[in-house]
């Protein structure tokens, strides 16, 4: 790739090993000199993109912004909450987009969009319905596990509004799912069998992956700053999704809540993970109406055709 | 999903199917709202909640005409009889109206979403968290949302208190100015003869977390219910409003609800 000869603005992505990541690369690479970086995996994008392994905390990260100059940030790497331990998404989670975020700003980066998560809302049996993006970051407070989470969206907040120069427009999604996408409910809409709390089925809101990578290409195309959560105005209850994907549920005892947590703990769960176990059982239903407004964007994949995906998927396998 | 369609398949009339239908509610492309309501939810629910309604309460109901067709509306109501059987009546009676039906949302209890099964039926058939940020955005959605402004100490309440109005709260009145919505005091009588209480066993309600635990019949009793609908009431928005303003403000719909109440028990011929 030429390095010099061309004048297209640069961007950074982050996590490119993810599909979201992929999906956005996808969308920016015509009008974008697109420099991946994921800290797991080198990932090869094509001859356009330039690809790097790269440990936030490195010094060869700074190297980077040096060589390339970067315009603009797309972070969506980091570790997900049912993956590596509470210090290593700490590290790099928090630690690691605080390294980010100040080189961003050394370098003279002028747009970074940061993906959050409703997970820092928190599941709680007395959540009001399509909360707003003013509501109380109340994750941390009923998990040790999401603290990382809180703590990322807190210190892209304070860069937010102490460099107003980085542009900074942090995104909490709903659930994404979709092709290739791995997180903890993606796995469980490809399950076969899934938990779910006995007695309990919480509203979900899901978002396709290609939605939310044109939402990301959306918010970095207009330069409004600022925090927004990004749900589609449609809801299912999570044992409604899981049938509408031919999976079946299979029920965990759900009182007292000491014997869900115990259990989940005992069998050690990746796609089921105990601290995210309030998750299916009190909803965390998100507003996402100011992003659609701001940007004016509207997902275009309903529900019936994600859930269609998964039941295809189960079907070729 | 497959034993609601089941359900919904097997006993829901046709009447009801339509009914509900009829009933313009903003739902996703599954017929879920955000709070979780449910179309064939509520169609099952209507079904069930008739027989209950014409033969075991055989509610008397005057004045559900006046509730407004469309936009946000708070139907203030009194309660008792330690069960919410009082909104379910409300519930049932709005949405079986012959003109423009409505499916009001009823305001539970905090600890409903916490019991098995239960939080969810309630959602899947309308009712909601009873927490003020939801009943604001659903004035905003332009829902019709049951107000029991005594709350605890008026459905806990003893039967030697019956039909004595508790303390109102002044939340409804705030959210009906902010939200521009009318107000319709409903006065309900023949519940607290449903589940008479003579004691509250105060431990016991604390240990399982729940607002009160009646020493009462473990039967519901087949009182008649009449509910009497007031005149629609407007508050105009005004962010001068000083507390004992506001006050007053309450004291006129309480009022209105003790004279509803005071009416319904002079038609009463008897109690069951």
């Amino acid at each position: 790739m030429s390095e010099s000869n061309d004048s297209r603005p640069t961007l950074l992505v982050t996590g490119a090993g993810g599909a979201l990541a992929q999906q956005v690369i996808q969308r920016l690479r015509t009008d974008y000199r697109i420099v991946a970086v994921d800290f797991r995996e080198e990932v090869w994008l094509g001859p356009d993109v330039a690809s790097y392994r790269v440990d936030f905390q490195k010094r060869g990260f700074e190297d980077l912004f040096r060589r390339y100059r970067f315009d603009g940030v797309i972070h969506l790497g980091r570790i997900m909450s049912s993956q590596g331990t509470r210090l290593s998404r700490y590290n790099a989670n928090v630690l690691g987009t605080d390294r980010l975020l100040s080189l961003s700003d050394r370098y003279g980066v002028k747009r970074v969009i940061v993906l959050s998560t409703y997970h820092v809302y928190g599941a709680n049996a007395f959540n009001p319905a399509l909360i707003d993006e003013s509501y109380p970051l109340k994750s941390a407070g009923l998990s040790m596990d999401l603290v990382d989470s809180v703590e990322l969206e807190n210190l892209a907040t304070i860069y937010l509004w102490r460099n107003p120069e980085l542009n900074i427009t942090i995104l909490r999604p709903c659930n994404i799912v979709g092709p290739g996408v791995r997180n903890t409910i993606s796995s469980l809409l490809a399950s076969r069998n899934a938990p779910v709390m006995a007695g309990f089925s919480p509203m979900m809101q899901f978002i396709h992956s290609e939605d939310m990578a044109r939402a990301i290409e959306t918010a970095y195309r207009q330069p409004h700053t600022g925090i927004f959560n990004v749900a589609p105005q449609d809801w299912v209850d999570y044992r409604d999704a899981l049938e509408a994907c031919g999976c079946r549920p299979i029920p965990v005892p759900s009182i007292p809540p000491v014997l869900p947590r115990t259990l989940l703990r005992a069998f050690n769960m990746r796609r089921f993970p105990p601290y995210l176990m309030d998750f299916f059982k009190y909803p965390v239903i998100i507003d996402g109406r100011q992003f659609s407004k701001r940007f004016q964007f509207e997902p275009e994949r309903r529900l019936e055709t994600i859930f269609r995906y998964y039941r295809e998927l189960r079907y070729q396998s | 999903m497959k034993l609601r369609q089941y359900l919904k398949k097997r006993i829901v009339p046709e009447a009801i199917d339509r009914q509900v239908d009829r009933m313009r509610k903003v739902t996703g492309s599954l017929g879920h709202d955000p709070w979780g309501f449910q179309e064939d939810a509520a169609k099952i629910g209507m079904t069930l909640v008739r027989p209950v309604h014409d033969h075991w309460f055989r509610v008397d109901s005057r004045g559900e005409e006046r509730v407004p067709d469309e936009g946000p509306v708070l139907l203030v109501a009194n309660h008792s009889g330690q069960l919410p059987l009082d909104g379910l009546m409300i519930g049932y009676t709005l949405a079986n109206r012959a003109r423009n039906p409505r499916l009001p949302r009823a305001m539970i209890e905090r600890f409903f979403p916490t019991v098995p099964w239960l939080g969810n039926l309630l959602n899947q058939v309308g009712a909601v968290l009873g927490d003020p940020a939801n009943c604001a955005r659903m004035l905003e959605n332009g829902e019709a949302v049951i107000i029991f402004p005594e709350g605890i100490r008026g459905s806990g309440k003893p039967y030697r208190e019956r039909y004595q109005l508790k303390r109102f709260g002044s939340g409804f009145m705030r959210l009906a100015m902010e939200h521009n919505a009318t107000v319709v005091p409903v006065g309900v009588v023949g519940c607290e003869e449903t589940m008479p209480a003579f004691g509250n066993i105060r431990p016991l309600a604390r240990w399982l977390g729940v607002p009160y635990v009646p020493v009462a019949a473990p039967v519901v009793l087949p009182s008649r219910v009449l509910l009497r609908f007031g005149e629609p009431m407007h508050f105009q928005p005004d962010t001068e409003m000083t507390e004992e303003t506001m006050a007053r403000h309450v004291d006129r719909v309480r009022n209105t609800i003790s004279d509803l109440i005071d009416q319904g028990l002079s038609e009463r011929e008897r109690v069951f």
